[in-house]
């Protein structure tokens, strides 16, 4: 892929829509069905993985010509890793009740595919600045992704909305259980599915 | 050949039932057996039945853990079985049964003769430990479907029963020779050089280390082997439990051999679950699924029931 031609809006919403990692991509899928109960683990694991995203892809997109091409995806997994050491660090001292419940999640951000993914596919070619905004986008359909599902399970399962109660009860209780995780990813994706398929539909019927 | 074969076999059965027999001995001759009950409690079996005055004085009773001695624990409630001839010890809180107990028995007084005093060691076998860790990471806290890991090497490779299988293999080989690796390097030089911060960092350089050596070794060894899982390896670093697995063992202080354990229930976990998956994916393939569920859609929801029915596990201990 040489140089992108798009401009950094684009870029911006390429993330969060078109290529939406946990949706359109299905990457990451871990944090996805197993810690999506409420919109605050979302939102905070978010944060997390929007900070390493931005600041490998900057660093990568800064000295990518010093990289040896044999060597490059060592070079990508260290510079994850550091960033996410420093998050680890933060978020265990400023942090400590969000960090438990997020668990040993903030240390797996290093092997999730998404972030490399996009070191290969893009930083690794292009300036810092598209970089920056490639990379603020997937962070924040990450963040997307993880507070659609956030907002499903803790609205049906408790009846809540960051922490506040909303409803008054608990409609499915179903929905908070850890397996829920995975029929809430699978019953989104479907839909995705579905939206596409109408689109194709009509397109076909305007022809 | 045969014959020697059959005496290995004999005197390993022999060892381990001695290992297995020494665990329970009882060290006083009135008493028969002593042993863990639930989770906080301590049933000791007598030869004959004791008195019950002298049985529901809790002052008689001295239970502390075998590496500190000052911290005696509290019992709250003694009863009698067995018409007297055993005695239920209930603590006010859970008993950490890793570790050996120690228990004393103050004048034991049986149909009006005292007794003497006895000092007695409760604990698990070790084996049984082993054991319990070995099934814990398989099925009980499976990897996949209970702790949410290595889902996309999961549904990446669960479509093929061929695939699932050598996927689990050489997940299960590179599993336990980086965790292995990680525990040794953690323990001997990350804590005592107190560098573990650097545990993120060193741990996946070992993980791309690890793969990158059995692809290496096995190339040359048995091209054959290779030819058939060499495709899988690049895939192992993708996934989170073969990461996850070192850090759990970096918090939880595990000995070389629970860490063994430990590695090789997720590994063959994960191979179960594979497994399991890629059958139900196997047929699948031959249903009438809505078009808009078709592919991953559907496999989510198949796992969603997996993990549903992997919760009927949970809770559970054995041994």
């Amino acid at each position: 892929m040489p140089v992108t031609k798009k401009t950094n809006k684009q870029l911006f919403f390429n993330g969060i829509l078109m290529e939406n990692p946990i949706f359109r991509l299905a990457l990451s899928m871990c944090p996805a069905v197993g810690i999506s109960t409420t919109v605050m683990n979302g939102v905070l694991l978010g944060i997390a993985v929007l900070f390493v995203q931005v600041f490998s892809s900057c660093t990568i997109a800064a000295i990518k010509d010093y990289i040896h091409p044999r060597i490059r995806i060592p070079t990508y997994t260290l510079t994850i890793a550091t960033w996410v050491t420093i998050i680890d660090l933060v978020l265990a001292a400023y942090m400590p009740e969000a960090y438990k419940a997020m668990g040993i999640f903030v240390k797996l951000i290093v092997a999730f595919a998404i972030i490399t993914m996009r070191l290969e596919m893009f930083a690794a070619k292009n300036p810092i600045i598209p970089s920056f905004w490639d990379a603020v986008g997937m962070g924040l359909g990450f963040m997307f992704g993880m507070m659609t599902l956030g907002f499903i399970r803790e609205l049906l399962g408790a009846g809540t909305l960051l922490g506040h109660d909303i409803l008054g009860v608990r409609p499915l209780l179903f929905f908070i259980l850890p397996a829920a995780g995975f029929f809430c990813v699978g019953f989104i994706m479907a839909l995705f599915n579905y939206v596409e398929l109408v689109f194709k539909r009509m397109k076909e019927k305007k022809d | 050949m045969k014959d020697l074969r059959l005496h290995v076999i004999v005197v390993g059965l022999l060892l381990l039932g001695g290992m297995l027999l020494a665990g329970c001995g009882a060290e006083h001759r009135f008493i028969k057996k002593i042993s863990f009950k639930g989770t906080n409690q301590i049933e000791i079996a007598f030869a004959g039945p004791v008195d019950e005055k002298w049985a529901k004085n809790v002052e008689n009773y001295a239970v502390y853990e075998e590496p500190d001695p000052d911290i005696l624990l509290n019992i709250t409630d003694v009863n009698l079985a067995q018409g007297g001839k055993a005695v239920i010890l209930t603590f006010e809180s859970d008993l950490n049964q890793t570790q050996p107990h120690l228990v004393t028995l103050q004048d034991m007084m049986a149909e009006g003769r005292s007794m003497g005093t006895a000092l007695l060691t409760v604990k698990k076998l070790y084996f049984g430990y082993l054991f319990s860790i070995l099934l814990g990471a398989m099925i009980i806290k499976n990897f996949v479907f209970t702790k949410y890991l290595g889902l996309c090497v999961f549904f990446g490779t669960s479509q093929k029963k061929s695939t699932a299988v050598g996927m689990g293999i050489t997940f299960t080989i590179v599993m336990i020779a980086s965790a292995m690796m990680s525990w040794f390097l953690y323990q001997f030089v990350l804590k005592p050089y107190r560098l573990d911060f650097l545990q993120i960092i060193v741990f996946i350089g070992l993980v791309s280390l690890s793969v990158q050596a059995v692809d290496t070794i096995l190339r040359k060894v048995n091209p054959a082997l290779f030819k058939a899982f060499g495709v899988y390896l690049v895939l192992v670093i993708a996934n989170c439990i073969i990461l996850a697995v070192p850090l759990i063992l970096a918090n939880s202080e595990y000995n070389a051999w629970e860490s063994l354990m430990l590695a090789v229930g997720a590994g063959t976990g994960f191979l179960i679950a594979l497994f399991l998956m890629s059958s139900v994916r196997e047929r699948l393939e031959l249903a009438n699924v809505p078009p808009t569920y078709r592919g991953l859609p559907i496999a989510f929801i198949t796992a969603g029931l997996f993990a549903l029915a992997f919760m009927g596990f949970s809770g559970m201990s054995i041994f």
